[in-house]
């Protein structure tokens, strides 16, 4: 068992856990935090995928600027009979019937990719990949580029229309 | 490590995310849920641009087009949630139901 494979499986066993320990917590803050560990354990993975940018851009966007706009979101719609609340939608059938599909799916996919296997030894992401990825990026890809500037931008500006406040509800202020 | 590691991996957490998604109440957790499950996508986009039939950095520049639509997702739906929260001084999902009555 090379240095590798352990470090996958200490990855992969905190992802999980982060994600299992967000399915059982009830208070609300705490399953963002567990989130987190969950959005760290995925960005190491990117470093042992020789994917060196996407792993710092995980932990800026994820474990940084999405986690703070939900706990910002949590923060001002927060009420305190929250905790005492049932945390689920529906009953234990309704769970349960979740609990079957999800697994039957996980079951469905999981005898596809069980056996997949493409023979690449994974020596070819060596070197220089950021330098890489900025020159596809402003190459190869510059529509799709400006594009995505695009969707930021109107997503942007459709939050801050959503979020306002109506014209007859802040002119009573 | 193989690629289908990797892939089983980001099948988990999918699940995961699926799952919450389908039955928690809080409307953040559930954007969280799906967040998640994007992750296990851009999981998936890393591992084949490693693992896959053509390897290359092509699926590191899908992956960050990803997350750059998943947070756009996340801002609209949190300012729809906050719209929500406005209107009717609730973000428990199953109360969103105006439109089912």
């Amino acid at each position: 068992m090379s240095g590798t494979d352990i470090a996958f499986f200490l990855l992969a066993l905190a992802a999980i856990a982060g994600g299992v320990t967000m399915l059982q917590l009830t208070n609300v803050v705490h399953m963002v935090v567990a989130l987190v560990m969950t959005f760290l354990g995925i960005a190491g993975l990117y470093v042992l995928l020789s994917a060196e940018f996407v792993a710092v851009v995980q932990v800026l966007i994820y474990s940084g600027a999405i986690t703070i706009i939900m706990l910002f979101a949590i923060m001002l719609t927060r009420h305190h009979r929250d905790e005492k609340e049932r945390q689920t939608t529906g009953g234990v059938w309704h769970k349960a019937v979740a609990a079957i599909s999800v697994i039957a799916f996980g079951l469905a996919v999981y005898f596809g990719i069980r056996r997949l296997d493409f023979g690449a030894d994974g020596s070819a992401l060596a070197g220089d990949n950021v330098k890489t990825i900025g020159k596809l990026l402003y190459s190869y890809y510059t529509i799709p580029f400006e594009i995505v500037s695009v969707i930021l931008l109107v997503a942007l500006i459709g939050a801050i229309v959503l979020a306002k406040k109506d014209g007859k509800e802040a002119g009573d202020k | 490590m193989t690629l289908s590691a990797y892939l089983a991996l980001a099948l988990i957490l999918f699940c995961i995310g699926l799952y919450g998604a389908l039955t928690k109440r809080n409307t953040v957790i559930v954007l969280i849920c799906i967040e998640l499950m994007l992750n296990a996508v851009n999981i998936n986009f890393v591992a084949f641009a490693k693992y896959g039939a053509h390897p290359g950095v092509r699926g590191h520049v899908f992956a960050l087009f990803a997350i750059a639509v998943a947070a756009a997702e996340a801002a609209v739906g949190l300012a729809a949630l906050i719209a929500f929260y406005r209107s009717r001084k609730t973000v428990q999902v199953d109360e969103a139901n105006s439109l089912k009555h």
